[in-house]
């Protein structure tokens, strides 16, 4: 791949309900915030990818409406419907034309303002599936049930992702949900959809995330810390649910290889420093390592338990705490790449990865993990 | 700087989005739909390349881009890939929790169905469970004409 690197980011405060601010508030200030990381101004932006929902905001068209606050009056802005990853790689594709030195991307949502249930079960297919009432926590309930079931993780080992990841939250100043939780208080939480408790559920929430993506001479022109990409991909399972190996990832699996291929990285185990991946629950924190060769198959839970996921550990999985600690649904993914570049250039300040020199960020977009994209990212 | 909203409720606008839609179901899940409306009867196709059965059934083969799908008989009965029992009332469910969701995997298909899954005698379901659909007495040509997949004893 020809050079380009991240050389901006911005994220918002994640929160439960940000009743001060509305979507462009949010986009307006993460843009800012990316900005100014990259010592840049709205004028050095050539080009902008927003990634938005129409149902999460309500709005047809809704990627338009933070055209203004992202500065893209005038400039050529397209958009993206999905994970905030897929925005940055078509944002990353655009540079790479050669046609567009820089692109800003934006990703944004506010779960506080409508009703997740309602708008995940809008994702099944409305002549088939939909009016069995299913919505992303039941469908992904099914999932972690034959997930368990083929490797034999179990409901202490799935809590165990909550108690860290809630953990790590706690040196992250801009997560939602830092607690000091133990396996019990997960295991006697509300059971929502079996084997799901609510403690292995990410929480609703509002943020945005910004990044800015340069070719060429334009990485080090503004006197930011670039952050270099090395390898991208993404790859879609079926449609339908049931058409899928429902306990394994497999598109996350080509999208992994794909993406590791790219960075010329042989033994994914031991050349990867840090990963943030996109850990809506318990089990697929565990499930989508696995996929990715990050772990033995079905070993997920067991490496775990050993403290191999921790900050400390020896491949620390969302240090940031994850989206179990705050999850803004289209964000979420952006957010991952935006926390790897935090880690590569040393300034994740009480959740910094020691020596991390390359990592990995993961998107996901559909029920169950249907699409997945996978960025592998190394410092300057 | 004084935070303005401190003593004050936040001004919400309140609205909803309500767009009524009637989607063509298409050839093929027509004729799905009214197998199972007139005949109690689980349709789905074969793709002639892989050779694997689709349930519900497809125009086109999703692994092999292949059209000439042909129509199949599939059994009623088939295997519990995984459930999950709702407990909270979820927005989406349309009955009251706790509520039983499957992917079962019926005889002769290769792909799995979403239904419920009801089960009355209480027995103790896992993943390999072998269920059998529970067809609606009175039926419109919908997946709604099977009413659940409850467990055979
Ligand atoms: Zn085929």
């Amino acid at each position: 791949m020809d050079k380009a690197a991240v050389i901006g980011v911005g994220i918002t405060k994640i929160e439960a309900n940000k009743i001060k601010e509305t979507f462009a508030d949010m986009v307006w200030e993460a843009v800012n915030k990316a900005l100014s990381d990259a010592k840049m101004t709205i004028d050095d932006i050539d080009n902008v990818i927003t990634t938005s929902n129409d149902f999460w905001d309500g709005r047809t068209i809704s990627c338009m409406a933070v055209g203004d606050a992202s500065g893209a009056r005038h400039k050529n802005v397209s958009c993206v419907e999905g994970d905030g990853t897929f925005g940055a790689f078509y944002g990353l594709a655009r540079v790479l034309s050669g046609s567009y030195g820089t692109t800003l991307v934006t990703a944004h949502s506010k779960g506080s303002e409508s009703v997740s249930s309602l708008i995940t079960n809008a994702a099944f297919d409305p002549i088939y599936d939909r009016a069995l009432g299913m919505d992303m926590v039941s469908a992904c309930a099914l999932q972690a049930r034959a997930y368990m079931h083929r490797t034999g993780t179990t409901p202490e080992q799935m809590a165990m992702v909550s108690v860290k990841n809630h953990g790590n939250a706690k040196y992250n100043p801009l997560s939602q949900l830092p607690m000091d939780i133990t396996v019990q208080d997960v295991l006697e939480s509300e059971m929502i959809s079996d084997p799901l408790h609510k403690l292995d559920c990410s929480p609703v929430s509002d943020g945005c995330c910004a990044v800015i993506i340069a070719n060429g001479k334009r990485t080090s022109r503004y006197g930011g810390v670039p952050v270099w990409i090395k390898g991208v991909a993404f790859c879609a399972d079926s449609y339908f649910i049931g058409d899928r190996e429902i306990s394994k990832a497999v598109a996350l699996t080509k999208a992994a290889k794909n993406a590791f291929s790219m960075a010329q990285i042989t033994d994914p185990l031991s050349e990867i420093d840090v990963a943030e991946v996109y850990d809506a629950f318990t089990y697929q924190e565990l499930m989508w390592i696995e996929a990715m060769g990050l772990s033995e198959g079905g070993k997920a839970g067991i490496n775990l338990e050993k403290g191999h996921y921790d900050i400390k550990g020896r491949l620390p999985v969302n240090p940031s705490g994850g989206l179990l600690s705050g999850h803004p649904v289209i964000a979420g993914g952006l957010i991952r790449i935006a926390e790897i570049v935090k880690q590569l250039r040393g300034e994740a300040g009480g959740y910094q990865v020691a020596g991390a020199r390359t990592g990995v960020a993961h998107g996901v977009n559909g029920l169950c993990g249907q699409s997945h994209c996978v960025w592998v990212l190394t410092a300057s | 700087m004084t935070d303005i909203f401190s003593d004050v409720e936040p001004m919400v606008f309140k609205s909803r989005i309500n767009v009524p839609y009637a989607w063509w179901t298409g050839e093929t899940a027509e004729r799905f739909f009214l197998a199972l409306r007139d005949d109690k009867k689980i349709m789905g196709t074969r793709c002639p390349v892989c050779e694997k059965v689709f349930v519900p059934p497809r125009k086109v083969c999703p692994l092999c881009f292949h059209e000439k799908m042909a129509w199949v008989e599939v059994s009623s009965e088939g295997v519990l890939e995984s459930f999950t029992i709702v407990k909270r009332q979820l927005a989406a469910l349309t009955r009251k929790a706790p509520v039983i969701f499957g992917l079962i995997k019926l005889d002769g298909a290769d792909t799995s169905i979403l239904h419920y899954i009801e089960n009355p005698g209480h027995e103790d379901i896992k993943i390999g469970t072998r269920v059998a659909a529970k067809f609606n007495e009175e039926r419109s040509g919908s997946m709604q004409d099977i009413a659940c997949f409850r467990p055979i004893s």
